[in-house]
């Protein structure tokens, strides 16, 4: 269950179209290490997350990727906003353009549509907390790979909140794994899957 | 920057809060002066959501009381931004 908020987690009033950089940042919206995977993997993965407080975790970081999407995506439509048909051709917006027109659509920077092959979840918590630590990482190292690409400080601040974001991410993921560690067998870890197998003294 | 503005900035800056502890809080959830914080921030967020809400327009639907006109729809969308 969710419910929705009227205003953005961090402000993004964008003055100066710029439709060359649109097509870079939209893949963070719909790319291979964007938001709209971010956050499916973490909703999707906590139904077999055995341990309460790595599901809660994972349903939390998994909301708080869903108001990064409406981020990213308000920022590609702020960018795209009162182009003409010259800046739309010299841009190289043009290919983008005839099919969507100034919509977002969840794709990477290089056109591919947006696929759930992007990530994964695995049912077994050490794999799936490992991916998503990894996916924090790349996601971070996307939003620098943008900021290379920005001059503009109204683009800047709200790509600079989310990548700090990443790292807040990757950090509590890595506690998460930490808590996991110390509900399995300190020999042996992969023992038993806690989301799978049944075992008398492994409830945790 | 207006009262409006004041506010929404504020409102932004103590929910961001209460979202950072949220998560802190998930991995530690006995840190008692982390707890302090959350419950601090959360209350004032509140109130200041609500004294928003009833000022200006509903930030979230819990605040959507109307009279003739339905506030919710009128709010603004918040991903238009401010210089559109």
């Amino acid at each position: 269950m969710w419910s929705y908020e009227r205003r953005l987690e961090f402000p993004v009033n964008i003055k100066q179209p710029n439709a060359k950089l649109a097509q870079a940042i939209i893949s963070q919206f719909g790319g291979p290490d964007g938001e709209l995977a971010a956050s499916m993997r973490y909703l999707s993965q906590k139904f077999a997350t055995p341990y309460k407080e790595v599901a809660g975790l994972l349903n939390d970081i998994g909301t708080e990727e869903l108001a990064h999407l409406e981020m990213v995506g308000a920022i590609v439509s702020q960018l795209t906003r009162n182009l003409s048909m010259e800046e739309i051709e010299a841009s190289g917006f043009d290919k983008y353009y005839v099919d969507h027109t100034l919509g977002v659509w969840p794709q990477a920077a290089g056109g591919i549509p947006f696929n759930a092959c992007e990530f994964q979840v695995k049912g077994d918590i050490i794999t799936d907390l490992m991916e998503d630590m990894a996916a924090e990482q790349k996601a971070r190292s996307t939003y620098d790979n943008i900021l290379r690409l920005v001059d503009d400080p109204d683009v800047c601040a709200p790509i600079r909140f989310l990548r700090e974001r990443e790292v807040v991410h990757f950090q509590r993921f890595g506690e998460a794994l930490r808590i996991t560690q110390d509900k399995l067998n300190s020999k042996n870890f992969y023992a038993f899957n806690p989301g799978f197998d049944k075992c008398e003294n492994c409830n945790g | 920057m207006n009262n409006k503005e004041q506010m929404l900035r504020d409102i932004g800056i103590l929910c961001f809060t209460v979202v950072e502890l949220s998560l802190y809080l998930d991995t530690h959830p006995n840190d008692r002066n982390a707890i302090e914080y959350f419950n601090h921030y959360n209350r004032i967020k509140t109130q200041m959501e609500r004294e928003f809400s009833k000022n200006y327009y509903p930030l979230k639907l819990d605040y959507a009381d109307s009279n003739q006109e339905w506030r919710w729809g009128a709010a603004p969308l918040p991903w238009e931004g401010v210089c559109g």
